[in-house]
């Protein structure tokens, strides 16, 4: 069965940990949730897998299929299977969405082989409707001057188009309204299938009403501390997070 | 169509190869009045010319470096260790059948004959000091377009060449526009009679083929009341341990109605001292743009002129300039208001790679007494590396109450963001770079023809390859 599997993995950004003793297994055909406070260490999870530059692991492993990752450019990991959809999308001036889509499928490509360009249109437009997207938005420059549903929205088209084996949603309903939120989550849904493993972060329980997962992890302070199924979520929901805080830290927020 | 960024097929040694070719007429080491005399008498030129030349090697003895104002790198040229002409000692050919093998293999090995089948009206291919291949469409020069190398045009066409030869741009204009009129050779002399609209572009193809090789190619275009002509040039040499040296003076004239559109595409190699003077003069309601771009060379210095003589006239430039890792790209724009109700635009993007350094100047001149006078400047610097360096010398005077300008100026860089995005997405370092510089000269690429945007766009890529890591 092809899975992620992130095993005891400690994480720092200039010298202070983040992400302190992660483990977590998701496979193809799954959708996870990961929920929790802010600062809890769930998009730097996110950008640790993503392989960011400025995230350094200090112990741990990440295995894609039982291979380690951690070693690999960020784009080889990419191109191995793993998708991040990011919370805040760059801007890319003057490159389209269309152009920057095809480069990101011809380097998938073996050398020397070209990408078909008919082919290409036809499902990008599909994908393109799936999402409620507008034709012109091909000649857009990647993000630039996009308002934050749009972000959203052309992150998953991404996802549509690259079809990755392993997704990582990082905050993809933030920012959204409920018109929105309810594309999204049905592209998503769209997507979701035997060949897609999904692990959607997120700080509301109000996503997970649209994409429902299998599994619902909650992590605070660097480490998942609790897993369930999808009744965590509501729970969580009803109780917020403050069960989870340190009780010091309770106080100093207040 | 190809990707944006195409990074398959590129040749990383286009242009940078040279093969031995035998020179029968070389002269020699160094710059002097016998030097003069070796050219005009090789080129059997009429005795106005020598005397033009001595007159200019006077000025250009008397002019010191501008290391004032412009780079110190300039000290690095050692004038007299440049052989300033060298020639096999025969005409140009009309079929590429007659050209010599090793010099036609050098020119195929660049595209020129294929691109020529393709798209071009005619083509001229200097290879050193003198034009190898000189050819123009029967169809064209049914219509009486000229289109012949600079002697030739001197020659057989005294009534129109000396009407405007040395007219746009006067010896004295600076150093080394007097340095190309004492030595000049090749370059295109071309002239389209009124109302003659050329539809395909004429091309001339500039290699350098000699080291310690001095080119210095002088080009005219006339276009008559109500023409239209596209000329481009591109440019090469292989690379060298010892400096090259190439400076063209370029003069163009747009009579009443008339449009002129040069562009160059130029990828020299790191030894290329690349000072070239362009300016252009635009009658009434005559139209010219200039549409550049500098890729390579140690230092580059150019700054594309319009003078706008008649009412109406309108001036152009379009440039872009990648200035790699040890390479200083000084380029710009004037633009010289002369009469009323003329415009100008300017549209300026840079890059810096690693150590590189880019600099625009601009010069535009709106005097006091002129009515309806507008100018709109753009300048955009990207800079790569921590130690890229862009500076900006702007020098805009516009005068009197009717006329209007506009600047705008950015400096931006490649975020470290923008790079991680595109590597998650599946593009490895160097195609990300190369995506995003692609990205900001798009809008500039655009205007290039559509082979050359092509090629543009993988020169770049070229370029951004070497720039990561």
């Amino acid at each position: 069965m092809s899975s992620i599997v992130i095993r005891n993995l400690h994480a720092s950004v200039d010298g202070q940990e983040i992400v302190r003793g992660v483990n977590l297994e998701f496979s193809k055909g799954e959708v996870h949730a990961v929920m929790g406070p802010n600062g809890s260490g769930k998009s730097t999870l996110a950008k640790v897998m993503a392989g960011h530059p400025d995230y350094e692991v200090t112990e741990g492993d990440i295995l894609l299929d039982g291979e380690s990752i951690l070693e690999m450019e960020p784009d080889e990991r990419a191109r191995k299977g793993l998708f991040l959809a990011f919370q805040y999308p760059i801007e890319i001036p003057g490159v389209s969405n269309a152009n920057f889509l095809r480069a990101a499928l011809q380097a998938r490509l073996p050398e020397g082989e070209e990408l078909d360009a008919t082919d290409f249109y036809q499902r990008l437009y599909q994908k393109m409707d799936l999402l409620e997207i507008r034709r012109e938005f091909t000649a857009r420059s990647v993000n630039e001057g996009f308002s934050g549903g749009e972000k959203k929205r052309n992150e998953i088209l991404q996802l549509a188009i690259l079809e990755p084996a392993f997704a990582v949603l990082d905050e993809t309903d933030s920012g959204l309204d409920i018109d929105a939120l309810q594309v999204v989550a049905k592209g998503v849904n769209q997507l979701r299938g035997p060949n897609l493993g999904i692990l959607l972060i997120t700080h509301y329980q109000r996503l997970l009403n649209y994409i429902v997962p299998d599994y619902v992890h909650v992590m605070a302070r660097g480490r998942i501390v609790r897993s369930g199924g999808k009744e965590l979520a509501l729970e969580l929901e009803a109780k917020g997070y403050d069960w989870l805080r340190e009780p010091d830290e309770a106080v100093a927020t207040n | 169509m190809s990707t944006a960024n195409n990074t398959i097929d590129i040749n990383r040694d286009i242009g940078d190869f040279s093969y031995e070719v035998k020179h029968q007429r070389d002269a020699g080491v160094g710059l002097n009045e016998k030097t003069i005399d070796y050219i005009v008498d090789a080129k059997e030129e009429p005795d106005w010319i020598r005397e033009f030349r001595k007159n200019a090697y006077h000025v250009f003895k008397s002019k010191p470096l501008p290391t004032h104002w412009a780079g110190n790198e300039l000290n690095e040229i050692d004038f007299d260790v440049i052989r300033y002409y060298l020639a096999s000692g025969d005409a140009p050919k009309r079929s590429w059948e007659d050209v010599p093998e090793d010099i036609k293999r050098t020119f195929e090995r660049l595209g020129i004959p294929e691109s020529e089948r393709k798209f071009l009206a005619g083509v001229e291919a200097q290879f050193d000091s003198e034009a190898v291949y000189s050819n123009i469409k029967k169809a064209v020069s049914d219509q009486g377009v000229i289109f012949v190398g600079s002697t030739e045009g001197l020659k057989k066409y005294p009534e129109i060449f000396r009407k405007w030869f040395s007219k746009v741009i006067p010896t004295a204009d600076n150093k080394f526009s007097a340095l190309n009129s004492a030595v000049f050779s090749g370059g295109s002399f071309i002239y389209v009679p009124p109302g003659v609209k050329v539809k395909h572009p004429l091309q001339a193809y500039f290699r350098i083929n000699a080291e310690n090789f001095g080119q210095f190619e002088r080009t005219l275009i006339i276009a008559d009341e109500g023409s239209e002509v596209m000329y481009m040039e591109g440019c090469t040499a292989p690379k060298f341990t010892t400096a090259t040296l190439h400076s063209a003076v370029v003069e163009l004239v747009a009579l009443k109605g008339a449009k002129i559109q040069y562009v160059t595409v130029q990828n020299w190699s790191p030894n290329v001292f690349n000072l070239v003077t362009k300016r252009g003069l635009a009658m009434e309601e005559a139209e010219i743009k200039w549409i550049d771009c500098n890729i390579g060379s140690r230092l580059t210095m150019k700054y594309p002129g319009v003078v706008l003589k008649g009412r109406k006239a309108r001036g152009e430039v379009i440039s872009i300039a990648l200035a790699g890792d040890g390479q200083h790209q000084d380029t710009g724009a004037k633009m010289i208001h002369a009469a009323d109700e003329t415009t100008s635009n300017i549209v300026s993007k840079s890059i810096s790679v690693g150590k590189g350094r880019a600099t625009y100047r601009g010069l535009v001149h709106v005097p006091k007494h002129l009515k309806g006078c507008k100018n709109n400047t753009e300048c955009d610097a990207l800079l790569i590396n921590a130690r890229s360096r862009t500076d900006t010398y702007p020098a805009i005077t516009v005068r009197g109450t009717g006329n209007a300008t506009q600047h705008e100026a950015s400096v931006s860089q490649i975020s470290a963001e923008q790079i991680f995005y595109m590597q998650q997405r599946g593009l490895s370092e160097g195609q990300a770079m190369s995506l995003a510089v692609n990205g900001f000269v798009n809008d500039l690429v655009r205007q290039f023809p559509m082979e050359y945007s092509v090629e543009l766009k993988r020169l770049i890529d070229l370029e951004m390859e070497g720039s990561v890591g």
